[in-house]
């Protein structure tokens, strides 16, 4: 760009014309999209559309071939260690949990913080609790994951998250893999955490959520960002054909 | 004449069990030092690393056990290092353990579900941290059993280290075979011999690998 307008360093998240190819793949198309600090943000689309493949080029579980990210002012260089520094700003709570199933919900919560941020066992401890304390499980701190139903493990999930005191926080579908009756206490969890101001990319297709608490809703096809809108003129009046047929599809 | 078979030949054959035993025990010692790097190198993201395990697998897998300690054996008094019966049996199971240790541990890390690593990498643990508190715990829960199956077939390997003169318990047998000329005596005691070490073993691995299959079925 010509004009030297600086990079809005107040956004969370920017990402520049991001290409992803697996292999011959084209899995995103030129995605540009800015985050603002404690923005939430709903992502949804049909399967296969790319919406994981996004939010994954965020903390680079996925390496992107062309343009740029730069998630809290920290610019994605490949190979750099820009991607440490980076994922240690930025939660992710998976479709399939993916808790440490060796470990008590405890440890889960515990290893990273004294790994990664170098926290004393004594403190790791005792931010674990209150972080299990607030997604309501602190009486399952000595269970292993397998002893806890799907909606207890995706709250310990977002606990062992929010352990690292993240900036960001990735949700891939957190609903998904869930008996229906378990939807809403972990969808409580995050509107708890969206309350409080956390900034929050969720991959869902709770629309109920979307209303709620998000600030804006992103449809996505074919790995393209096919519309961009507040959750009130999305759902009602949406622009794009692609949109339409989708939230029909989806709306019974 | 033939010396006859009585208890002096039975102790004889049934004390070479110790370094047959001693034996078994280093193989294993440094095939699993061994084995662990191998599987490591071969789930590394470094492609020569990956290729050159997976070059010394093939190798190891690919010929007999005897033509290695046969090179082995050669190999070291040619080099000059003299003949080590030892050096050269310990050296060349080592190698074939490290190899099979390392395709059997490798199967275990890459059955250890990737989520387990995604999670890794989203809290930013380091390679280091990932392997040892992450997967490799979970790993070794899968390889108890097909680990113990190994060493049940390294122990019996080890009977072939007779042919370069290592006395262990095959080559005990041989030994008072040549004396007492009673070979189905004497190779049915060695036999037992084998058979009552490596019997509660293989009962071991397949009663581990029912516990796994009751454990991984939900
Ligand atoms: N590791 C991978 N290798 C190859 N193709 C992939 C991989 N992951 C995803 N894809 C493909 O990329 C597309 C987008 O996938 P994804 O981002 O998971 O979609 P969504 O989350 O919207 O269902 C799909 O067509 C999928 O098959
Ligand atoms: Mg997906």
């Amino acid at each position: 760009m010509s004009n030297a307008v600086p990079e809005n360093t107040d956004a969370a998240v920017v990402m520049r014309d991001v290409d992803k190819w697996y292999d011959s793949y084209h899995a995103l198309t030129s995605i540009n999209l800015t985050v603002a600090r404690g923005e939430k943000i709903v992502v949804c689309g049909p399967s296969g559309s790319g919406k994981s493949t996004l939010i994954r080029c965020i903390n680079q579980l996925e390496t992107i071939r062309s343009g740029t990210i730069t998630v809290d002012g920290i610019e994605l260089t490949a190979g750099g260690d820009n991607v440490d520094k980076i994922r240690r700003e930025v939660g992710m709570v998976f479709q399939q949990f993916n808790l440490f199933p060796h470990m008590t919900v405890l440890e889960n919560c515990m290893l990273a913080p004294i790994k990664v941020r170098g926290v004393s066992k004594a403190e790791a401890e005792q931010t674990a609790r209150r972080y299990l304390e607030r997604v309501r499980i602190p009486e399952q701190a000595e269970k292993y994951p397998a002893q806890l139903s799907g909606g207890q493990q995706q709250r310990v999930a977002i606990a062992r998250a929010l352990c690292m005191n993240p900036k960001i926080m990735l949700f891939d579908e957190p609903t998904s893999a869930l008996d229906p009756e378990m939807v809403n206490e972990v969808l409580d969890t995050m509107i708890d955490l969206a309350r409080e101001g956390m900034t929050m990319l969720v991959v869902t297709h709770e629309m109920g959520f979307a209303r709620k608490v998000a600030d804006r809703v992103i449809f996505m096809d074919k790995g393209e960002i096919v519309e961009i809108g507040e959750p009130e003129s999305f759902f009602s009046n949406p622009q794009n054909e692609r949109t339409k047929t989708f939230l029909g599809q989806i709306a019974h | 004449m033939f010396r006859s078979f009585g208890p002096n030949e039975v102790l004889y054959i049934v004390s070479a069990v110790q370094w047959t035993l001693l034996l078994s025990a280093i193989a294993f010692a440094g095939g699993a030092v061994g084995g662990m790097a191998i599987a490591l190198a071969r789930v590394s993201t470094t492609k020569p690393l990956r290729y050159a395990a997976l070059a010394f697998i093939r190798v190891f897998q690919g010929t007999p056990l005897l033509m290695q300690l046969f090179l082995v054996y050669f190999g070291l008094s040619i080099m000059g290092v003299g003949i080590n019966l030892w050096v050269a049996a310990a050296a060349a199971l080592t190698l074939h353990a490290s190899a099979y240790l390392g395709e059997i541990w490798r199967g275990c890390i890459e059955a250890v579900p990737s989520g387990q690593s995604e999670a890794s990498y989203a809290l930013g643990l380091k390679y280091r941290d990932r392997m040892r508190y992450v997967v490799l715990p979970q790993a070794a829960k899968i390889s108890v059993a097909p680990t113990v199956g190994f060493l049940v077939q390294l122990i019996k390997a080890t009977s072939l280290t007779s042919i370069i003169g290592f006395v262990e318990l095959t080559r005990a047998g041989q030994i008072i075979n040549n004396a007492t000329f009673q070979p189905l005596t004497v190779f049915s005691l060695v036999a037992a011999v084998y058979f009552i070490l490596c019997w509660p073993l293989s009962m071991w691995a397949r009663h581990l690998e029912g516990r796994f299959a009751v454990a991984t079925t939900r």
